[in-house]
Formats: structure tokens, sequence, C-alpha cells
């Protein structure tokens, strides 16, 4: 039942057994709980990332979601589905092995260095945006955590679904720092607000890149951390109700957050002055982030407005 | 498929047997009569290797045919869910197994199936794990070195109940410790569907030097073997098999 873990090398070939296709590694990507994905080339030279495991029916079933949902009403939420097979490594030992849509970017930590802290807003309406079109298909993401996500320039994109589930049932994989379970918040079942409660630790996890632990009274650590930390100053009162149990669905929440943001940008002093005044601003840079941030705050809220139609 | 019944002994211990017969043998024994063995290691924190004796950990485990993982306390709740989940995923797809070899031939397993087919079945693998019943005694080393340990494994304990009550399908757990004086292991927890109330459990504790890890998983065999009784009053068939 056991298999040797296999290491991939560059230049290593590695062929379908059943389609007889052919890829050619090209270096390591990362690893996750199931196996190793790796950076690849096709015989007509197209790059692509590709997995390969030791447990073939757990990576089918990966397999599976990823055919189902890196498309869903019409919107690419995790990377498209390429090939699936089988390759019969040089010991004579079969690894399962798939091949999907390689998504270059940035981990949220690199990220958002540098970076104001509107985007930890930016990031999370992205986010619920994502989680509103799985939810209306009726599954929820499960594990949903940074190291399942991946800034492609700038937007957010989710490269692992391998913990998708169907709402209504038990969520099989989970990372305690994001479980509402952990934190006793609620039970793992599969419901959208499960997926809420994880969206609230990503945006904890902006302002503690170590994260913590639950403590003796979890919810109390929660809210300790809430109100020391700078970086959430503005999203105190967004996190608090979220835990409170306010938001019910990925909808909700996202409008309440954006409409928060809309607002902070509005109360600060950076009314458009003339021309003249801006050049010498030493200030300016700020401006015009805030500029963006505000069109790009609308520019979701319009999309998701216009889905929510469709 | 219906959703069959799905019997399991988690052991929860930190060291080697050395009293009575031998956990091996006795775990091969109950894996034939339809319970798998799981075997969690519990590792102080500050316990940088993995110590001698723990071998046995992984051969108990092997040959009641479920899943063993050393683990240092702060991962335990992690685990024992993993561990569970994954030899009810391990039972399941041995039944599944077995039916392809029955229709395909020998040799045939999921594995084998060519990329289509595999993925249709491991969906019905998966829609079994969801809804199939599952029963879990849990046995407890509480020998003297496991007992500042115990903390985490309730834990741990109400956790795996979280977890699992989460499915479709029901949960009965129980949990004994052991070594007893008199009986070899102990009941803590009565069958239940929810380990809520496991805080006030492992209070009163006797502990003795020796760790009788054979006769205690022979008692925790038992203690399923007489489960039927209990059933037949819920109605249900008292000579049901496990599996499906």
């Amino acid at each position: 039942m056991k298999k040797p873990d296999s290491k991939l090398y560059p230049g290593t070939s590695v062929r379908g057994k059943w389609s007889g296709r052919n890829y050619s590694i090209i270096r390591r990507l990362g690893s996750g709980a199931c196996g190793t994905v790796y950076l690849c080339k096709n015989d007509q030279g197209d790059t692509y990332a590709l997995k390969v495991g030791t447990d073939s029916a757990r990576m089918m079933l990966e397999v599976n979601m990823l055919k189902k949902f890196s498309k869903v009403q019409g919107v690419q939420l995790g990377p498209y589905f390429v090939d699936v097979d089988d390759w019969v490594a040089a010991n004579q030992v079969t690894y399962p092995f798939y091949v999907m849509e390689y998504i270059d970017g940035l981990s949220m930590q690199a990220f958002l260095k540098g970076k104001t802290k509107d985007w930890i807003g930016v990031c999370a309406i992205q986010l619920l945006t994502h989680l509103e079109h799985l939810h209306k298909a009726g599954y929820v993401f499960g594990d949903l955590k940074t190291d399942n996500l991946l800034m492609s320039k700038t937007r957010v994109r989710w490269i692992d679904v391998g913990g998708v589930t169907a709402i209504g049932r038990a969520i099989k994989e989970y990372t305690e720092f994001y479980d509402r379970g952990y934190w006793g918040m609620g039970t793992r079942k599969a419901e959208p607000t499960y997926d809420l409660f994880a969206v609230t630790m990503i945006m904890m996890e902006m302002a503690y890149p170590h994260r913590f632990e639950k403590g003796a009274h979890p919810r109390k650590t929660l809210e300790n951390r809430v109100h020391s930390s700078v970086w959430l100053k503005p999203y105190r009162t967004f996190l608090l109700q979220c835990w409170q149990g306010k938001f019910t669905s990925a909808t909700e929440m996202k409008e309440a957050l954006s409409k928060g943001m809309l607002k902070r940008s509005q109360a600060k002093p950076v009314h458009p002055k003339t021309r003249a005044q801006r050049k010498t601003a030493t200030a300016s840079s700020d401006y015009a982030e805030m500029l963006t941030l505000s069109a790009l705050v609308a520019a979701f809220l319009g999309i998701s407005l216009y889905s929510f139609w469709l | 498929m219906k959703p069959g019944r799905i019997k399991q002994i988690l052991l929860l211990t930190d060291g080697c047997s050395n009293h009575g017969e031998d956990p091996i043998a006795v775990a091969a024994l109950a894996r034939n009569q339809g319970v798998t063995v799981n075997v969690i290691g519990v590792l102080d924190d500050l316990q940088d290797s993995k110590p001698q004796g723990l071998d046995e950990v992984e051969s108990i485990a092997e040959a009641g045919g479920g899943v063993s993982q050393i683990v240092y306390q702060k991962s335990l709740s992690q685990t024992v869910q993993m561990v569970t989940r994954q030899a009810m995923t391990q039972t399941i797809q041995g039944v599944v197994n077995k039916e392809l070899q029955q229709i395909l031939g020998k040799g045939q397993s999921i594995e084998e199936l060519p990329p289509e087919k595999r993925g249709e079945v491991v969906e019905v693998v998966d829609d079994l794990g969801e809804t199939c019943d599952l029963e879990v005694l849990v046995l407890v080393d509480t020998s003297a070195s496991m007992h500042h340990k115990l903390p985490t494994v309730k834990d741990a304990l109400y956790d795996l109940s979280l977890s699992l009550n989460a499915r479709s399908g029901s949960n009965h757990f129980s949990v004994f410790a052991f070594p007893d004086a008199k009986h070899t292991i102990k009941k803590m927890i009565d069958w239940t569907p929810e380990l809520g109330e496991i805080h006030r459990v492992f209070s009163k504790l006797s502990s003795g030097g020796y760790t009788p890890t054979g006769p205690a998983l022979k008692q925790a065999l038992y203690a399923f073997t007489e489960r039927p009784m209990r059933s037949m009053q819920d109605g249900v068939d008292p000579y049901e098999e496990t599996g499906f």
C-alpha cells in the first residue's frame, strides 16, 4: 500500500501510461498534503503545473473537483484542468499524476509586503466574490487558507481545490488556524459560513503572519488579537460582526466590507485639489493609491452586482 | 451501494507493551472480526526523537488493518481525526476492491483502473465515507507516563467527535482506559453519539508500572462483540456483519 515518495528532477520525462502524452519537468513549485507540484512543459512547449502523488484515490477526487470547479458560472475559480494519468517511474512504481494550468504569482505574504492595509480588505473582497460563485453552485471551499491562494498580479487565485465539499457534507480537510471548529465557533459541516470564518482568519493572518494559538479562551484570544493590531483597526467591527454570526452569506459579508471601505476612503481628506497642488503634495502617491483602491472596490461591487443580476 | 457499518478501535499510547499477550496478534484477530485497529503514539512536546519501542505502534496497526501515526501532543487533535478518516477510507476501498475483483478478475483494484473509471469509483468511495455508520472504541493508555498528556487526549477526542458528527452517517463512540487492576480495561464512557461530556473523564485513575496493551486490546474487542445485544434493543439485526 505504501509507496516511496517520488522526487522528480529537472529534465525528467513523465509519460502517461494510458495516453502516452509526455511532460518534461522544469522545476519544483511546492508540496501539498498529498503530492508535489512541478512546473513542466509538454511536447508543444506549453507550460503547466503537474502534481505527482502516491494516493491515487485522493488524487482522483482532486481531479474530479478540478474538472467541476475550475470554472463555475463562467468564472475561472481554480486552475483549469488539462490531463490525468499514471506514470511508471524508473523503479517500476506507478505514480498517479495530473496536469493543470500553471498560475504564476506571489504568496499572499510576499504580495502584501510594503502595501497599505487597504489591501487586506481588497483581498478579502476578492475572496468573497469567488466564494459567492462557489456557494451558489452548492459547494464550499473547505480548506481555505493562504497556502491555497496566489496573488496573480493583483488578482486572488485559488491554486488548490482539493478541499471543495458539497454543502451539507462534512469538511474532510482543514487547517486548525482557519477552522471554526478549532476556535469553538461552530461545526465542521460544509456550510457557506464555514468559509466566511476562514476569510476572517486569512485577514487575521495578514496582520499576524506567524499566526497564533487558541489558548484557554479561544474567542477571547481572537478578540484581543483584533484589538491589539493597528493593521486590523479598520476591520475591527467587521471581524467581530462576522464572529457574532451576523453574516450568513458571502454576498452580505462582501457588501458590509465594501461599504466600510468606501466610507473610510471618503472620510480621509483626499478631495481632489488643483493639478498644481497635487504635484507639490508629498502625499501624492497616497492619493493615487486611494483613488485606485476606491476604483477597485467600486469595480468589484459592480462586478458582483452584475453577476448577481445575471 | 447501501452504506454499512465500520468498526474501529483507536489505541492511544506512548510506549511499548510489557505485559500479557502479543498486541500484534490480538490486532490481527480483531481485523478478522471486522474491527480495524488504529494506533497513535503520543510523544512529549520536548521529545526530540522517536523513542524505542514505538515501532510496535506501526506493527499493531499494520496487523489490525488500520493506520498508525506517531505525533507530538500539539498535533494530536488533527491526527486523531485524520487517522480515523483514513482508516475508514481504507476499509471502504478494501471492500470496493474485493467487489472489483469479483467483477473484473484477480489483480484488479481501484488504482489499476483507467483514470475515467477510477474517477467514478472514488466518488462512490467518498460517498460511502460520508454516509456509513461508524463505531469507534477509543482505548487510552493511562499508565504513569501518559498522565500529563491526558488533557490533550480529551481535547483531541472532543475534536474527533466534532469532525465525525459533521457527516451524514451515524457515529458511536466509547472510551476505555487501561491498565485497570481488576478488569484490564476500564469503561470511562459508554457508547454515545457525541463525546461532548468528556471533561470529567480520567479524573480518577489508577496507574501501574506495566502496560498490558495486548490484553487491553482483547478486552476492547470483547466490548465490540457485546454490542449486538444493545443493537437488538434498537431493533437492528444483531448478526449484522461489518462491511456492506
